[in-house]
C-alpha cells in the first residue's frame, strides 16, 4: 500500500505521537463488516450516542461519514463498524492495526435524546445494529427498560449479539432465512410487543432506509414516538454543504445538523433512497476499477 | 501593450499594463490558472505609472490600509524584496488578495487616474511581488517576545489566518481551530484552483505557521468543545466561522439529485479535487448546467461546471447585470468562456424524471420595480413568460445562513435575529466577554479583503483587551 502522507510523516519523523488517527484493533465480526477501533482522544472525549464521525483514508480519498459504534473516553478510542460496499470502505477492509487514517472528525450531528422515559424498543437490523449499541447502554444507564430487536439476513450476518444482551433489558433476534431467532423481520417482533399492550414511550429505528420506512410504516398506528437515524450522502458533516437534506414534515433539513435523529413519521423515506442513489453508477465504477487495480497487485 | 519605457517618473501614462492570461478557448477545458500575473517588466511598467499622490486615496480604499503608493515606489527602485515586506506590514496574504480583492471597488475605485482614464492597477502589482518573494523562498518572518497569552481562533478562513498572524507578531500564541480536514476556510473549498491555485493557499497557510501559529484541522468547536470550555482555556477567543449554510429557494424539486448547493459543488471540486480523475470524489458532470445566482459564488460555480466538460452552462439571475454583485473582472471572464446570462430570469420549479434526476428548470421572466430595503430595484415576475431551460445539473448560489452549532453550549453570546453573531463593527467585541467575532460570521457572505479587514481590527483590539487583563 501507498504511505500516506501522515504516515510518510511519522515514518520519517518517528513523531507518531503527534497523529492522533492510529487504528487500534481492526476485526471481521461477520462476512464483510468489519469493526475498527481508532484512536482519536478528541472524538472520544466529546462523543455521545447517536453521533457521527467522517474519515478519509488519505489525501485522494472520500469524507465518509460513519455512525459511531462505541467510544471509551479514558481510553481515547472510537469504535466504527462498515460494511464493504463502496470503493472506500472496501479500502478500509485492507487496513489493519497499526495503520493510521488521514483524517477523522467529530463528533458531528445532534446527540441522541436519551433521558428516562420507561420503556423503549430498539431496533437494529445489519450494519444499523452498530449505532444502536451505544443507545441501549445510554437508555439503560439513564435508567430505562431497553428492549432490543436486532437482525439481519442470516445468522453468520448477525452482529454485536454479546454486548447487545449485555447492554439490554431484553433481547431478541430476527434472521430472514430463520437460521437463527425469529424467522422473518425485526418488525414482526416490535408489532408483537406493541400490540402486547406494554406501555412503550419511544421505538429507535436505525437500518437501511427500507427497513426504517416499513418499521415506521408498521408502529405508526401506535401510540408511541418512533425516531429513525438518517445516513445522508454528505461532505463537511457541519451544514456547510447541504447535501445531506432530507424533507422532513414537508421541510428541507439538513441531517447533519438537524439530526441525525428524525421523527420517523415525518420522513420522506423515498427521497431519502433516491438521494442516496445518487452516486451509484459511478460507485459501482470506482469499485470495478479498484478491484482490477487490487488484482494487477497496485493496492 | 508594452509601454514606452524612459519616460519621466511621476508622469502618468495613459495605458494600463495588460495582465498575460489563459486564452478563453483553451481555459475553459482545464482548471489552471486563468491570468498568468505580470512579467518584471510589465510590474516596472505599470508602476510608474503611479503619481505617488501625497495624500494616497487609494489607502483609503483598502479595508487593511496596505501603504500602497510605498511599494509601488519600491518596486520602480527594482526592490521587490522591499516591496513584499511593505505590504506583508499590514497585510499577511498578498498572493491570495492580489488574485481575489475586487481592487476596482475598493483602492482601485480611489485612485486618482481612473478619473481620466484607468487606474494603476494595484491587484497585479500586489500579486507580483507575493508571487516574487514565494519564487524566492518566504523570509521567516520576525515576531516580538512571547507575551504569554494565549488566543483561540475557529476558523481557518481570511479573517481567522489574518488575526492570527497579526496576533502572532505581536508575541501572542495563537491556536487555529478548522473543522475540515485542510485550513483555509472558502479560500479551500470555496474559491476554484483557476482562480486561487491551491498551492498558493497552502503556502501563505505555512507563512502563519512560521509565525508560530499552531492550525488543528478536525477539530470543531461547539461538537469537541463547546465556546464556553474554550474560552476557560484560552485568554480571548476570535469567532471566524464563515457564512454557514447554504440558502434555497424552498421551490418544487429542488432536492431532486443533481440538485447542488454552490458550497457543496464547490467544495467537491475544489477541496476534495473532483475534477481529478486521480481522487475519489464524486460530483456530476452535468451536459447542461444551470446555476441560479449573481454574486462571484455563481460565477465560480458556472465556471467550475465548464471547465468539468458542460456542453451548456447558464447563469439564471433575478435582476439585471448591472445589479450583479459579482466583480466585473469574473463576469467578464465569465462571458469570454461562453457561461449564457439569462438575466431578470428567475427560477419557478425544478423538474425531475422517474430517477429523480434533474431534467430541467422552469423560469419566468421578471421586471425591475420599486426599490427595495437593499436600494436595488426589487424584481417582479412577469404573468405568463415562463419558459423551460434544459437541465441535468443545477446549483443554487442565493447565499448562506448563519451555522447554528457555534451557539450550543455557549452563554451569553448574542445573535441577532438573522441568527449572525452580533459584534461591535470596530472592534470585533461580543456580548461574551474575552470573545470577538469577525467575518462572514458577523456580516453574512462578503468578500475575502472584508474579512481580513475584519480580523485585523479583532487582532488590535484583542491586543488591547489581552494587555488590560
Amino acid at each position: 500500500m501507498i504511505l500516506s502522507f501522515v504516515q510518510k510523516i511519522c515514518f520519517y519523523s518517528g513523531k507518531c505521537d503527534l497523529m492522533a488517527y492510529r487504528i487500534l484493533e481492526k476485526e471481521e465480526i461477520a462476512p464483510s463488516v468489519h469493526r475498527m477501533i481508532i484512536e482519536a482522544r478528541d472524538v472520544a472525549k466529546a462523543a455521545k450516542a447517536g453521533q457521527f464521525i467522517i474519515l478519509r483514508i488519505d489525501e485522494r480519498g472520500e469524507r465518509v461519514p460513519l455512525t459511531i459504534a462505541d467510544f471509551e473516553k479514558e481510553k481515547g478510542t472510537v469504535t466504527v463498524i462498515y460494511q464493504e460496499m463502496g470503493k472506500t470502505t472496501k479500502q478500509l477492509a485492507k487496513l489493519s492495526a497499526g495503520d493510521y487514517l488521514e483524517d477523522f472528525v467529530g463528533p458531528l450531528g445532534t446527540p441522541a435524546d436519551i433521558r428516562k422515559l420507561g420503556t423503549v424498543i430498539l431496533v437494529g437490523g445489519g450494519v444499523g445494529v452498530a449505532p444502536i449499541y451505544p443507545q441501549a447502554k445510554a437508555y439503560t444507564s439513564a435508567g430505562n427498560r431497553v428492549i432490543s430487536i436486532i437482525g439481519a439476513r442470516n445468522k453468520d450476518l448477525l452482529i454485536l449479539e454479546d454486548e447487545m444482551e449485555k447492554a439490554s433489558s431484553e433481547l431478541y433476534i430476527a434472521t430472514d432465512d430463520g437460521s437463527k431467532g425469529h424467522h422473518g423481520f425485526v418488525t414482526d417482533i416490535m408489532k408483537k410487543i406493541l400490540d402486547s399492550g406494554e406501555k412503550v414511550a419511544r421505538v429507535v429505528i436505525i437500518g437501511p432506509p427500507i427497513m426504517m420506512k416499513v418499521g415506521a410504516g408498521v408502529a405508526s398506528p401506535y401510540d408511541v414516538e418512533i425516531l429513525v437515524s438518517l445516513n445522508s450522502i454528505m461532505v463537511d458533516g457541519t451544514g456547510m454543504c447541504g447535501g445531506c437534506r432530507v424533507t422532513v414534515g414537508g421541510e428541507t433539513k439538513f441531517t447533519c445538523v438537524d439530526g441525525p435523529e428524525f421523527d420517523a413519521r415525518k420522513v420522506d423515506f423515498v427521497q431519502l433512497m433516491n438521494r442516496l442513489a445518487m452516486y451509484r453508477g459511478e460507485e459501482t465504477e470506482a469499485v470495478e476499477k479498484y478491484e482490477a487495480e487490487c488484482r494487477c497487485g497496485l493496492h | 501593450m508594452q509601454e514606452v519605457q524612459g519616460e519621466k517618473p511621476g508622469k502618468a501614462k495613459k495605458e494600463r499594463t495588460p495582465m498575460p492570461e489563459q486564452p478563453a478557448e483553451e481555459r475553459r477545458k482545464n482548471f489552471n490558472e486563468v491570468t498568468l500575473g505580470y512579467t518584471k517588466e510589465d510590474a516596472l511598467a505599470e508602476a510608474s505609472r503611479c503619481l505617488a499622490c501625497k495624500d494616497p486615496k487609494c489607502v483609503e480604499g483598502c479595508p487593511v490600509n496596505v501603504d500602497i503608493p510605498g511599494f509601488i515606489q519600491l518596486i520602480c527602485e527594482e526592490n521587490f524584496e522591499g516591496a513584499i515586506e511593505r505590504i506583508k506590514a499590514t497585510n499577511a496574504l498578498p498572493a491570495i488578495c492580489g488574485r481575489v480583492c475586487p481592487q476596482e471597488t475598493q483602492c482601485e475605485a480611489r485612485c486618482v487616474l481612473g478619473k481620466k482614464s484607468q487606474p494603476v492597477a494595484i491587484g497585479r502589482l500586489e500579486r507580483f511581488c507575493a508571487d516574487y518573494e514565494r519564487e524566492k523562498g518566504v523570509k521567516a518572518p520576525e515576531v516580538m517576545p512571547p507575551t504569554g497569552k494565549k488566543v483561540a481562533v475557529v476558523g481557518s478562513g481570511p479573517a481567522g489566518l489574518t488575526a492570527a498572524a497579526d496576533l502572532a507578531k505581536l508575541g501572542h500564541k495563537v491556536t487555529i481551530f478548522e473543522s475540515l480536514h485542510k485550513a483555509g476556510g472558502v479560500l479551500s473549498y470555496g474559491i476554484p484552483e483557476f482562480r486561487l491555485p491551491k498551492e498558493i493557499v497552502r503556502q501563505e497557510v505555512e507563512y502563519i505557521e512560521k509565525l508560530g501559529v499552531e492550525v488543528k484541522p478536525n477539530y470543531i468547536i461547539g461538537r469537541i468543545k463547546t465556546l464556553d470550555e474554550l474560552c476557560d482555556d484560552f485568554d480571548a477567543v476570535f469567532l471566524v466561522t464563515g457564512a454557514g449554510l447554504p440558502n434555497f429557494m424552498g421551490i418544487e424539486g429542488e432536492n431532486l439529485n443533481g440538485v447542488y448547493s454552490a458550497n457543496e459543488f464547490l467544495t467537491r471540486v475544489n477541496l476534495m479535487k473532483a475534477y481529478d480523475p486521480e481522487y475519489d470524489t464524486m460530483v456530476r458532470h452535468g451536459k447542461h448546467v444551470v446555476v441560479v445566482g449573481g454574486g462571484n459564488v455563481a460565477m465560480d460555480a458556472a465556471r467550475s461546471a465548464l471547465r468539468l466538460g458542460a456542453d451548456e452552462v447558464s447563469i439564471v439571475y433575478r435582476r439585471g447585470e448591472d445589479e450583479m454583485p459579482a466583480r466585473r473582472e469574473e463576469i467578464e471572464h465569465a462571458k469570454e468562456e461562453g457561461i449564457i446570462f439569462r438575466l431578470l430570469t428567475n427560477p419557478v420549479r425544478i423538474l425531475g424524471d422517474e430517477k429523480f434526476n434533474v431534467t430541467g428548470v422552469e423560469c419566468i421572466k421578471m421586471e425591475l420595480g420599486e426599490p427595495d430595503k437593499s436600494g436595488r430595484r426589487s424584481p417582479v415576475p412577469v404573468e405568463g413568460t415562463e419558459f423551460l431551460v434544459q437541465a441535468d445539473v443545477v446549483i443554487i448560489a442565493i447565499g448562506t445562513s448563519p451555522n447554528p452549532i457555534i451557539f450550543k453550549g455557549s452563554e451569553g453570546l448574542e445573535q441577532n435575529r438573522r441568527g449572525t453573531v452580533v459584534a461591535d463593527e470596530e472592534t470585533g467585541a461580543t456580548s461574551k466577554c474575552g470573545v470577538f467575532a469577525g467575518g462572514d460570521a458577523v456580516t453574512g457572505a462578503a468578500t475575502v479583503i472584508s474579512a481580513m479587514g475584519a480580523g485585523k481590527k479583532a487582532a488590535k483590539a484583542i491586543d488591547a483587551f489581552l494587555k488590560e487583563k
